[in-house]
C-alpha cells in the first residue's frame, strides 16, 4: 500500500521543464475561465466611452479612405477593377483582426502580472479569450464592411465572392493563429526585455506595408525589386489578406500552395508560440 | 505516510538583486553557454543568506533555501515569520506562480489559494458575474459554482448588492465575497494569506470558523500564513517558522509562537542614541527593553514583565535628576506614565556625577494586544534636558497562559485600553 502511494502524485511542482510542454488537458479544463474572460471582455469593453462600439468603425472607415486618397488617387494603385475604398476597406479589415489579436496578446504577461502573481491557471487562457473576443470587433467590421458592399453592388459595380469562399472561417482560423503565435512569442520575452513593448507598435506598422495591404500582390510584384517582392510574396501575411481579398471581391488571384503554405506556417508559429508561452508561465513573475 | 497529501522537499528559491533587466543578457548568455556544455548554471553557486538589513557582495539571494516539510491530510500548518522571511514566495511557489529554483513539491490535492483580496474580480462586473470569474480562476467548473452559488452568497452576506458592479461595494464586502468564493471552491489544500486583515470582527470569526470546519469537519488541508498570533493560535495544528528563508521550527503550536515572539522581533529592541563626543548637557545614549528572561525584545505576551533600560551619560552633576517614561498606543493615548519623583523614596539618588543607567520593570501591567511606542524624559529639577517622543516600538500579543507570570487570553476591544485581574466572588 505504501509504495503504491508513491506515485499517486497528483503533479508535481518543480524547477524542472520539459522541453516541449503544450499543457493542452489543462487549457481544457479551464474551459469554463476562457467563456467567462471572453464574457467579461465583451460586457466590460463599451463601459465609460462615449460613442462604444462606433470606435470600432470609425477607425477602418477613416484608415480606408485615406488609403485610398494616398495610394489610389495620388499613388494610382491599380486594385484590379475592384473599387479602391472596398479594396482598401477589405484588407483593412482583415488586418485589423490579426493586428488586434498580436498587440493585446503581446502584452499578456505585463498586462495580466497583478493576477498572473496571485492565482494560477494556465496563463495561455488570456490570449486565447483575447483572440476569441476580438471576433466580436471582427465582426463588426465585416458588417460595415458589407454595407458598403451592397451599397456598391446597388450603384451597380460588379462584386462578387468567388467561388473559394467556403474558406473563410480557415482565413480567420489562421490569422488568429499568426497573431496569437507572434503575439504570445513576444509576450514572453516582453517579461524581461521591455523593449519589444515599443518595438512592437513601431514594427506592425511596417509589417502592414509588406503584407500587401494597401495594394494588390500583382502590383508588389511587377513595381518591387525583386527581393522585397519575394518577401512580400512569402510572407504568411500577404496570403491571408489576399486570399481574403479574393474570397470577398474575387480579385486576384488564389492558389492552393499559398493557402496551404500559410495554413502550415501558422500552425506552426502557433505551436512555437504555445511552447514558449508555457515555458515563460513558470516564472516570469520573478522578473517581469 | 498514506496520509501525506503535501510533499516538500528541497525547495530553495533564488532572487536577483536589484534591477532586474539590466545586465540579465549577458549572464542569460552566460547561463545558455553553461548549459550548451552540460555544466550547472554559474549563478546557482552564489548567493547569501537572505537579510534584508545587511549588505552583501553577492548580487543573488536564497528567498527560501532548503525548505523540506509535509503536511497530512486535515492539518492546518501555520507558517509564521518576519516580513521578508520567504512566506509569500513559499506560497507563491505552492500556489504555482512562480517555479522553485531548486527542489520539487509533490501533491495529492488541488492547490487553491487565497492570497489577497479580489484578485481578478473586474470592478465593472456585478458581485454574481464576479463569482462565476474568480470561480473559475481558480479552478472550479461552472456547474460547480452553480451549485454553490447560493451558499456562496449566503455567507459573504452580499445578497443585496449581489447584482451591483463591484466597484461600488466596499473593501470588505470584496474580502468578503472573495473568501467565500474560496471557501467554497472546497479544494483540497486551501491556502491563506493574510486576507483576514481586512475583514470586521464578526466576519474574522466567521472567517475562522470556516477553515476550521473546511478542516476538521471535511477532512481538508490548509496552509495559513499570518502575523496575527491569536488567529494561528486558533486556528493551527503545527507550525512552522521561516527565517532569512531557512525553516528554523516545526512542531507545536504553543511552542512554535513562544519561540517565535522571543526570537522574531519586528520591531528593534534597543536604540543607540547619537553621543556627541563634547556634551552640553547629561544625555541619554542607549535604550533597550529586555524581558523577564533578561532578553533583548520587542515581542511581549500581555502581563508579562517588561524591563526598559536607560543608560545615561552624565556631563555636569545632575542636582535633582527626574526621569519619566511614557508607553502610549498608536492612537496615541498615553497609555501610562511613571515618573522617578512619583514615588516618596526617589528611585534616582540627587547629585549624580557618573554616567548610571536606570531599570524599570513593569509589574501587573495587562496591556492589551496591540503596537505601543514609548516616549522617555529626563530632567534636572525642573529644567528639561531631553525628551524623546515615541521613538521605540514594542508589540503585545494575546497568548494562550503561560507558567511563568500570568497572561490573559483577551484580545483588545475598542472600549477598553488596559485589562487588570479581579476578584471574583459570586454568590
Amino acid at each position: 500500500m505504501n509504495s503504491n502511494t508513491k506515485d499517486q502524485w497528483l503533479y508535481t511542482i518543480s524547477s524542472k521543464k520539459k522541453l516541449i510542454d503544450l499543457n493542452l488537458n489543462e487549457i481544457w479544463h479551464y474551459r469554463d475561465l476562457l467563456f467567462l474572460f471572453v464574457k467579461r471582455d465583451v460586457i466590460t469593453v463599451y463601459k465609460q466611452t462615449v460613442l462604444g462600439p462606433l470606435w470600432y468603425l470609425i477607425q477602418p472607415l477613416f484608415t480606408s479612405v485615406i488609403f485610398t486618397l494616398v495610394f489610389n488617387n495620388l499613388g494610382n494603385i491599380n486594385t484590379g477593377g475592384v473599387p479602391p475604398f472596398l479594396f482598401n476597406l477589405a484588407g483593412i479589415t482583415a488586418w485589423n483582426y490579426f493586428k488586434e489579436c498580436l498587440t493585446k496578446t503581446s502584452n499578456t504577461f505585463v498586462a495580466n502580472k497583478n493576477i498572473f502573481g496571485k492565482v494560477y491557471f494556465p496563463r495561455a487562457i488570456m490570449p486565447l479569450s483575447i483572440t476569441i473576443s476580438n471576433l466580436l470587433k471582427f465582426g463588426i467590421q465585416l458588417a460595415i464592411f458589407l454595407f458598403f458592399y451592397g451599397y456598391y453592388a446597388f450603384q451597380g459595380m460588379e462584386v462578387s465572392f468567388s467561388n473559394y469562399w467556403f474558406l473563410f472561417p480557415f482565413y480567420v482560423l489562421i490569422m488568429a493563429l499568426l497573431g496569437l503565435g507572434l503575439g504570445m512569442i513576444i509576450s514572453s520575452m516582453t517579461t524581461k526585455y521591455r523593449d519589444l513593448t515599443v518595438m512592437i507598435n513601431f514594427a506592425i506598422q511596417l509589417l502592414m506595408y509588406l503584407s500587401a495591404v494597401p495594394y494588390p500582390l500583382a502590383e508588389a510584384k511587377s513595381k518591387f525589386p525583386p527581393t522585397v517582392a519575394l518577401i512580400v510574396e512569402y510572407n504568411p501575411l500577404t496570403q491571408v489578406i489576399e486570399g481574403f481579398r479574393n474570397i470577398v471581391l474575387n480579385s486576384g488571384t488564389f492558389s492552393w500552395y499559398g493557402f496551404l503554405y500559410t495554413l502550415i506556417i501558422s500552425i506552426l508559429l502557433f505551436l512555437i508560440g504555445l511552447i514558449i508561452f508555457n515555458k515563460t508561465e513558470k516564472s516570469f513573475i520573478d522578473t517581469v | 505516510m498514506s496520509d501525506t497529501i503535501l510533499k516538500v522537499e528541497h525547495i530553495s528559491k533564488q532572487y536577483r538583486l536589484g534591477l532586474v533587466g539590466t545586465g540579465t543578457l549577458s549572464h542569460d548568455l552566460n547561463r545558455w553557454w553553461h548549459k550548451v556544455r552540460g555544466k550547472d548554471d554559474p549563478y546557482l553557486k552564489v548567493g547569501a543568506v537572505n537579510d534584508r538589513s545587511t549588505v552583501s557582495n553577492s548580487n543573488y539571494v536564497w528567498a527560501l533555501r532548503d525548505i523540506n516539510f509535509s503536511v497530512q491530510k486535515g492539518e492546518v500548518l501555520g507558517i509564521i515569520g518576519k516580513n521578508g522571511a520567504g512566506k509569500s514566495t513559499l506560497l507563491k511557489i505552492l500556489s504555482r506562480v512562480t517555479s522553485p529554483t531548486v527542489g520539487e513539491i509533490k501533491t495529492k490535492g488541488r492547490i487553491a489559494s487565497l492570497l489577497e483580496v479580489g484578485t481578478g474580480f473586474h470592478p465593472e462586473l456585478t458581485g454574481k458575474e464576479n463569482i462565476y470569474l474568480n470561480g473559475a480562476i481558480l479552478g472550479m467548473t461552472k456547474s460547480e459554482i452553480k451549485k454553490k452559488e447560493k451558499e456562496i452568497i449566503d455567507f459573504s452576506g452580499c445578497l443585496r448588492y449581489i447584482n451591483t458592479p463591484v466597484k461600488r461595494y466596499s473593501s470588505g464586502m470584496r474580502v468578503r465575497l472573495a473568501f467565500a468564493v474560496a471557501a467554497f471552491l472546497e479544494p483540497d489544500i486551501l491556502v491563506v494569506d493574510e486576507v483576514l486583515a481586512v475583514g470586521d470582527a464578526e466576519f474574522q470569526k466567521k472567517a475562522i470558523g470556516k477553515m476550521q470546519d473546511i478542516s476538521k469537519g471535511d477532512g481538508r488541508t490548509v496552509l495559513f500564513v499570518s502575523h496575527n498570533m491569536a488567529a494561528v493560535q486558533d486556528l493551527c495544528t503545527r507550525v512552522i517558522i521561516l527565517e532569512h528563508g531557512i525553516k528554523t521550527f516545526e512542531g507545536d503550536v504553543s511552542k512554535g509562537i513562544n519561540t517565535y515572539l522571543s526570537n522574531n522581533n519586528t520591531y528593534d529592541a534597543f536604540v543607540d542614541f547619537e553621543v556627541k563626543d563634547e556634551l552640553e548637557t547629561s544625555r541619554f545614549s542607549r535604550f533597550e527593553i529586555r524581558n523577564s528572561k533578561d532578553e533583548l525584545s520587542s515581542g511581549f505576551h500581555s502581563g508579562e514583565p517588561i524591563t526598559f533600560s536607560i543608560s545615561i551619560k552624565v556631563k555636569n552633576t545632575l542636582r535633582n535628576p527626574v526621569f519619566s517614561l511614557r508607553i502610549s498606543d498608536l492612537n496615541h493615548v498615553n497609555i501610562i506614565t511613571w515618573r522617578s519623583n512619583d514615588y516618596i523614596e526617589e528611585p534616582l539618588r540627587k547629585n549624580q556625577s557618573e554616567d548610571f543607567q536606570i531599570n524599570l520593570t513593569t509589574k501587573d501591567l495587562y496591556l492589551l494586544n496591540g503596537v505601543y511606542s514609548v516616549s522617555i524624559g529626563l530632567a534636572d529639577g525642573t529644567e528639561m534636558l531631553q525628551a524623546e517622543i515615541k521613538f521605540i516600538e514594542f508589540e503585545v500579543h494575546p497568548s494562550k497562559p503561560n507558567n511563568d507570570f500570568h497572561s490573559i487570553t483577551k484580545e483588545k476591544s475598542t472600549n477598553s485600553l488596559i485589562y487588570s485581574i479581579a476578584n471574583w466572588d459570586v454568590s
